[in-house]
């Protein structure tokens, strides 16, 4: 037994560190993928006997107007959201600076990244109220007449991602702070003695060295938006009449909610959003093999 | 350093920025400004609508024990603080050695492994609800705190592992092959070569993982129901139901359950950015 041990050590050691947490991740992330995917081929109300009724669900989602406003939302949050990485360079360009009392700024600027979304949704709503939100006093003082945004299905899901654009720049500012942190000072004066100032330096020898921040800050946005739950939950729970919905919510409100206990068309509704999903991961591991074989 | 450092500019546009510096972040922090107002106002001045005005009375004692005496927040937080620590402890072991196995040792399906944790890590919560839901019923963990702090640690292993490998990898290899040739056995490796140059590692990922899980919303409403169970934030949002239109409790109740996560952010801030930026300078 010892000896066979101690002939086999390197080959069996790293397999039992990994097993506690190969163990635990496979019965909780890797095989629920794959329970989700069987069960969206059933009717199943969570409690009594599931039906097998094959492809049903998504032929019924091919024709659910709901489930096409939810893709909608998704794809519009996708896109806005992105807006959280120029701004959160915007800001680091404007914090990238040595003066007295830099560093408090700077973790002020961070904070509402810090706190819950469910907070931000409260700090949020409460700032949209129409009669006295502070939105609207603004508006009102400045002569235009109160929105209720949330109320309303043409701003609802604008002003949420509003809402979540809040912390997700000041995500992306912290990434791009510590990435001029090591842009190379040679480079920039060498950029200084060739002219380039502002935009062009920004353009052609500041934002290429920045790429690995930009990177990260497209990948952890992209996540973001298609992880849109909390906030849209606390703020209107998908109204008004379901305008603001997007995927990740619809298919909680499908399985878990008033409205019934469809767990496999709730299934279902996860399997398109993990596809969707899974063109952004399979990318991000595209690129990481990509890295590893340089190395 | 780019953009130009202020102090080789001009003296206007230095006064300029030292002026333009503390209305930026106000105009940034002007959502949540309005809810630490709100939150010391009095019961009055918000049903006459004195909202945004000088308040008639500061309430902020009053508002804060009504905060704890009239509401469950103390069993939430309370709750709250049942998920995260286990959470955090489980998720450091695990991680550790997943991340050790990856990062030191050369075999055929480590980057396959690697991957599997990476990846898993991306997915989005609702294709795992179902199942997830089912297995912790069927453990018979369903709104229990247990239960809620084991899928987190599983879940969390997935981001831990790759920032863990990552932190090993850039480890000086020699250490680890002086000590192999001096015949030290892996798991001794781990313990006494490993284990102690990881320490800024753990003390960053131990202020993410407690950010992160203390402001889960979702799998707390997915796994958990009620006052004895539950965390803060998805109490925070049954309160909100309690308290329509009482926006100065709402706004108490909210800056008391940021606090913890905001307090660990201003004590540990390095660590903290450190965990966060990690790979994105390289």
């Amino acid at each position: 037994m010892r000896a066979f041990w101690k002939a086999n050590q390197l080959k069996l050691a790293p397999w039992l560190f990994l097993a506690p947490g190969i163990f635990m991740f496979a019965l909780y992330v890797i095989l629920p993928v794959f329970q989700s995917l069987d069960i969206s081929f059933y009717a199943w109300d969570g409690l009594g006997e599931k039906e097998y009724v094959g492809l049903d669900n998504y032929v019924e989602l091919m024709d659910d107007e709901a489930f096409y406003t939810a893709l909608q939302n998704n794809i519009i949050w996708l896109v806005l959201y992105m807006l959280a990485v120029p701004a959160g360079l915007f800001v680091a360009l404007f914090l990238n600076q040595t003066v007295r009392g830099i560093r408090i700024y700077k973790s002020l600027f961070f904070f509402p990244f810090v706190i819950s979304q469910v907070v931000v949704g409260l700090v949020f709503s409460w700032f949209y109220d129409p009669t006295n939100g502070l939105m609207n006093v603004l508006l009102n003082a400045i002569g235009f007449d109160s929105i209720a945004v949330l109320a309303d299905e043409r701003f609802v899901t604008y002003g949420i991602i509003v809402a979540g654009l809040w912390p997700q720049t000041a995500y992306c500012m912290i990434l791009y702070l510590t990435g001029l942190n090591s842009v190379d000072p040679e480079q920039i004066e060498a950029g200084r003695l060739d002219n380039a100032k502002g935009w062009r330096m920004l353009w052609y020898i500041i934002l290429p060295q920045l790429r690995p921040a930009t990177f990260i800050a497209v990948v952890v946005t992209v996540i973001g938006a298609l992880r849109s739950f909390d906030l849209i939950s606390i703020m209107t729970s998908g109204g008004p009449w379901g305008s603001s919905r997007v995927l990740a919510y619809y298919m909680y409100e499908q399985a878990f909610s008033e409205y019934g206990f469809r767990m496999g068309y709730g299934a279902a509704i996860a399997v398109v959003l993990f596809l969707i999903m899974m063109v952004y991961i399979a990318g991000f591991l595209y690129k990481m093999y990509r890295d590893e074989r340089g190395h | 350093m780019f953009p130009t450092p202020i102090e080789k500019t001009a003296p206007s546009v230095q006064l300029i920025y030292k002026i333009a510096l503390p209305i930026a972040l106000i105009l940034w922090l002007l959502p949540l400004i309005a809810v630490a107002v709100t939150s010391i106002r009095s019961a009055g001045d918000i049903t006459a609508g004195n909202y945004w005005g000088w308040p008639t009375s500061f309430n902020m004692l009053e508002n804060y024990t009504a905060v704890f005496t009239d509401s469950p927040i103390g069993k939430y937080i309370l709750n709250s603080f049942k998920v995260t620590i286990p959470t955090v402890i489980g998720t450091l072991i695990l991680s550790c050695m997943t991340g050790f196995a990856l990062g030191i040792y050369r075999f055929k399906s480590n980057m396959l492994v690697f991957f599997m944790f990476v990846a898993g890590n991306f997915i989005p919560f609702q294709i795992l609800m179902v199942p997830v839901r089912d297995l912790t019923l069927s453990m018979g963990m369903y709104n229990t705190t247990t239960g809620l702090a084991l899928f987190h640690i599983a879940f969390q292993t997935g981001f831990c592992t790759l920032f863990m490998r990552n932190f090993i990898k850039n480890l000086p290899r020699e250490l680890i092959e002086v000590a192999r040739v001096e015949g030290v056995s892996e798991i001794k490796i781990f313990w006494y070569v490993v284990l102690p140059l990881m320490k800024p590692a753990i003390a960053a990922l131990s202020v993410l993982i407690f950010t992160f899980i203390w402001n889960d919303y979702f799998w707390a409403t997915v796994l958990t129901q009620g006052a004895d169970t539950q965390p803060v934030t998805a109490g925070l949002y049954s309160l909100n139901g309690q308290w329509v239109a009482k926006w100065h409790l709402v706004s108490a109740g909210s800056i008391v359950a940021a606090m913890p996560p905001v307090l660990m952010f201003f004590a540990m801030q390095k660590h903290f950015i450190a965990g966060l930026t990690l790979g994105a300078v390289k």
